[in-house]
């Protein structure tokens, strides 16, 4: 069985290296890709020193079409499952540990680590996370299953949804509009609670403002992609 | 000081054009031929002229305060023009980073070329030889 982690990347060469050091603690069957967003520091270069394969991208794309080509390079190479883990070094890979399970034995095509599901509590700006619950409402809606962190990139996924993400996936606040997709698909989406760590260096690329343009944006993708008829063929699956 | 009203006849016709761009930019969106991000002005600018469209009250007293005191659908177009102007601008600003952008991709393609063809020197050289030969006329290359 081929396992990828793919790690998109924007501005991390300080966390980066951790990151991929950590998957590789956690299981080194896993091949670590690092999609690399056009960074204007050292990031390439120092996911490179830890012996991850690193994918250059010419000009920033933004969060969904970084993790886009991860799917794509693990489409191509014909990875059975793919472990997304941000490369800011909020997600714990460690904690993969509660999401492979559930993807691995069936129960799921997309396992998604929620912030919200128990554990202990994650403390986010309050118009941030005001959003996150509106979003997390709206999806829960449209898909009618109850979902609490539609926004979380710490996911695991099997080759369907690989195949599918490869072929579509949304651009930016993608997690979103993914799980509408996957719904869509009638692939299906589990949530297994984690904890995420305060971000280590950096700061969240998301500031309020954003966060309203982004969700005015979202919801309207969402909404008007319940009226999509036909779904993405999904070749390979 | 009597503020002008708004034909009923206008309010209905302005209604039906912005109810009019409203579907025509869902539809678009539903089939993938405009993206969420540049659909985004348009679905604000289709929901203000629906609303000042229809309620003929708020578009008297708009008109009132801004100074139109003849005709209110005046401000209807002014409005239109407005966002029309802004969708402009945001299209120049989108323009603009997508010839960047081009910019870049062709210099990295450019580049790979390059490199390809020099890891590859003895294999280049006799891919190319006989394309050459065989159309020697061809004056682009």
């Amino acid at each position: 069985m081929k396992k990828l982690a793919i790690v998109p990347a924007y501005n991390e060469e300080g966390a980066i290296g951790g990151v991929v050091d950590e998957i590789r603690a956690f299981d080194p069957e896993f091949d670590v890709v690092v999609i690399d967003d056009a960074s204007s520091d050292r990031t390439a270069a120092a996911a490179a020193r830890r012996g991850a394969r690193v994918v250059r991208l010419p000009f920033n794309l933004g969060i969904g079409g970084a993790v886009q080509t991860g799917f794509r390079y693990a489409f191509d190479g014909d990875y059975d499952i793919v472990a997304r883990i941000d490369g800011d070094g909020q997600h714990d890979p460690a904690q993969l540990s509660a999401l492979l399970p559930v993807v691995l034995g069936e129960q799921a095509d997309v396992c998604v680590g929620s912030r919200f599901a128990g554990a202990d509590g994650y403390r986010s700006s309050g118009v941030r996370r005001i959003g996150i619950r509106i979003l997390a409402r709206t999806v829960s809606l449209l898909t009618g299953q109850r979902l609490t962190d539609t926004t979380s990139g710490f996911q695991v996924l099997n080759r369907r949804a690989i195949a599918l993400f490869a072929q579509d996936y949304p651009h930016d606040y993608p997690e979103v509009e993914a799980a509408v997709m996957v719904h869509k698909h009638r692939l299906r989406l589990a949530e297994a609670p984690v904890s995420m760590r305060e971000r280590e260096h950096g700061s969240s690329s998301i500031t309020a403002l954003r966060s309203i343009y982004y969700m005015a944006k979202v919801l309207l993708a969402v909404i008007v992609g319940m009226f999509r008829r036909s779904a993405t063929p999904v070749q390979g699956g | 000081m009597i503020a002008g009203q708004t034909p009923l006849k206008v309010s209905i016709a302005a209604t039906l054009a912005s109810v009019l761009l409203l579907a025509v930019v869902f539809e678009l969106i539903r089939s993938r031929r405009l993206r969420e991000r540049y659909a985004l002005l348009w679905v604000l600018t289709g929901v203000v002229l629906l609303v000042l469209s229809a309620w003929r009250g708020g578009l008297n007293t708009i008109a009132g305060w801004v100074g139109v005191e003849t005709y209110p659908p005046a401000v209807l177009f002014a409005v239109a023009l407005l966002f029309v102007l802004a969708v402009l601008l945001h299209y120049s600003t989108v323009l603009s980073k997508l010839s960047d952008q081009n910019v870049i991709l062709a210099q990295r393609v450019a580049l790979l070329e390059q490199r390809l063809s020099e890891e590859s020197m003895p294999e280049a050289e006799q891919e190319h030889a006989p394309a050459e030969a065989a159309a020697p006329a061809s004056p682009a290359r």
